[in-house]
């Protein structure tokens, strides 16, 4: 798995994508910087398009490289491999090269604007790491369109509407039941909602680190006395954990079926 | 070498294999033939575990290959279409697939047999048809395997390389390779095979040599023997 890994890494790094990502990164992080002038300030609005922008690039790439791989896949299921190893080794490479073009794309203006000696280095951490769930949880959820879709312009139009419902609609969806059902209690119910959804969960947990819960009102108030705890945080973790095991897990059992 | 036994594959409402059964001994050049869409590639890509049987076992010197992937050290492989990673040079994907493979393969020798010198700095996506199906015959015979696999080996190739390609068959043979391949070309056949299988509608139509095929028919030539099976069986 590993020689696999190390090769769709290699491959990858030579793409021209990755440094267009990183630059873009790269450009997103001085222009906040710039326009912010504030270290925290730019790191509340980096939230904002972090958990937007980050699936959308981690479900387009990763449908992308899944279809341009697959004469490699073919080449590589003749060799003596092991099936779910070439998979896991592709997955990897594409999740973790996007990860590096987020984490240095970012990390170097932050770093270069005293990011080390200001005490928003921990919630600017969360973001990152916030950031590579969304990235391996999306490039999953990619991959297993994209193996269950032989047809590339289907794959890809299922691609971008699982974007749109879980960045965009989701949210619609969510507003309009609590305004519907605004006379029963919703907590527990808006809880769940959250936990359906990758985004959101990211965004909630990372406007409670920031201490803006107070923005959210009542539900921010139930929020936080849900996330704000070990427990909260920590089911939180488990559910962005289980987020991207999940689609892999499936990818995975998928291509270990699939005739090629 | 291979054992096949009963083996059924469908795709959706097509079904292609029909409980194929055969057996092929160690040694020796073994030609599957067809017309088109009869199953030979969905035969050999089971073999090589690309696809997986709805039924049936299959098993390479002995053992059982469902779910394994270590018996490929055995096997060489030739796909039909030279579907190649794009951006990479030729000397890198013949230098990833010796690294993948963890055993030395000897390149070198074909490299200049097949004349391909002036393309190892070159990107695959740059290639001709025929030099990629050159650069495939690269992969396919540079590792010293007991078992090659040859889906239409001569696609794309110049009369030269047909000449080489021949040679390196005779040659891996009198090794004690066995060797599996489809072709449509029938001259090639006759000329390399020693056994044929003749794939119909799923079934095994016949196996043995060219000569009882002959006989079979009552044909002069092979090309007229397989037209008359395909087209006997349409009238029937």
């Amino acid at each position: 798995m590993l020689k696999i890994l190390k090769y769709s890494f290699k491959d990858l790094i030579r793409s021209r994508w990755s440094y267009v990502y990183f630059l873009f990164y790269l450009l997103l992080g001085f222009v906040l910087l710039f326009l912010n002038n504030d270290l925290s300030k730019a790191v509340i609005t980096l939230m904002n398009i972090i958990v937007v922008l980050v699936p959308l690039i981690a479900t387009i790439f990763g449908i992308m490289y899944y279809y341009n791989s697959r004469e490699f896949i073919e080449l590589l299921l003749a060799q003596p491999l092991k099936r779910s190893s070439i998979f896991l080794g592709l997955y990897l490479g594409v999740a973790g090269s996007l990860t590096l073009s987020l984490v240095l794309g970012l990390g170097l203006p932050f770093a270069l604007y005293g990011l080390f000696k200001s005490g928003d280095i921990l919630n600017f951490s969360l973001l990152i790491v916030i950031g590579a769930f969304l990235t391996f949880i999306f490039n999953g959820l990619a991959f297993n369109i994209g193996i269950a879709n032989e047809n590339r312009i289907k794959g890809f139009g299922y691609a971008v509407l699982l974007w749109l419902f879980l960045a965009v609609i989701y949210d619609g969806l969510f507003l309009l039941a609590l305004i519907v059902f605004e006379e029963y209690p919703l907590d527990t119910f808006s809880l769940a909602a959250t936990v359906f959804n990758p985004i959101d969960l990211s965004r909630i947990l990372i406007l409670l680190e920031l201490d803006i819960s107070a923005l959210l009102g009542y539900t921010g108030a139930i929020f936080k006395a849900f996330f704000g705890t070990r427990i909260g945080i920590i089911s939180a973790t488990i559910m962005l954990l289980i987020w991207t095991l999940v689609p892999l897990w499936s990818f995975i059992r998928r291509a270990n079926k699939k005739d090629f | 070498m291979i054992q096949i036994e009963k083996i059924y594959k469908r795709f959706g409402r097509n079904e292609v294999l029909k409980g194929v059964d055969l057996n092929i001994p160690e040694g020796g050049i073994y030609a599957v033939l067809g017309p088109n869409g009869s199953g030979k590639t969905t035969l050999i890509k089971c073999v090589l575990g690309l696809m997986i049987p709805d039924q049936g076992d299959i098993k390479v010197a002995d053992k059982p290959i469902s779910k394994q992937w270590k018996y490929r050290e055995e096997i060489n492989y030739l796909p039909q279409i030279a579907n190649f990673p794009g951006n990479i040079r030729v000397r890198e994907l013949i230098h990833m697939i010796n690294d993948l493979r963890k055993k030395a393969g000897d390149e070198s020798y074909l490299v200049s047999l097949f004349k391909l010198e002036p393309f190892l700095e070159k990107k695959l996506a740059n290639l001709s048809g025929g030099t990629k199906q050159k650069v495939n015959l690269v992969l396919a015979f540079m590792f010293d395997s007991p078992v090659i696999v040859l889906d239409e080996p001569t696609s794309g190739l110049d009369p030269a390389s047909l000449i080489a390609l021949k040679k390196l068959i005779q040659k891996e043979k009198e090794a004690g390779k066995t060797f599996l391949i489809t072709t449509h070309i029938m001259q090639f056949v006759e000329e390399v095979a020693d056994q044929i299988i003749y794939l119909l509608e799923g079934k095994i139509y016949y196996t043995g040599t060219l000569s009882g095929l002959l006989e079979k028919t009552g044909q002069k030539d092979l090309e007229h023997a397989i037209a008359a099976i395909t087209s006997e069986k349409r009238h029937a």
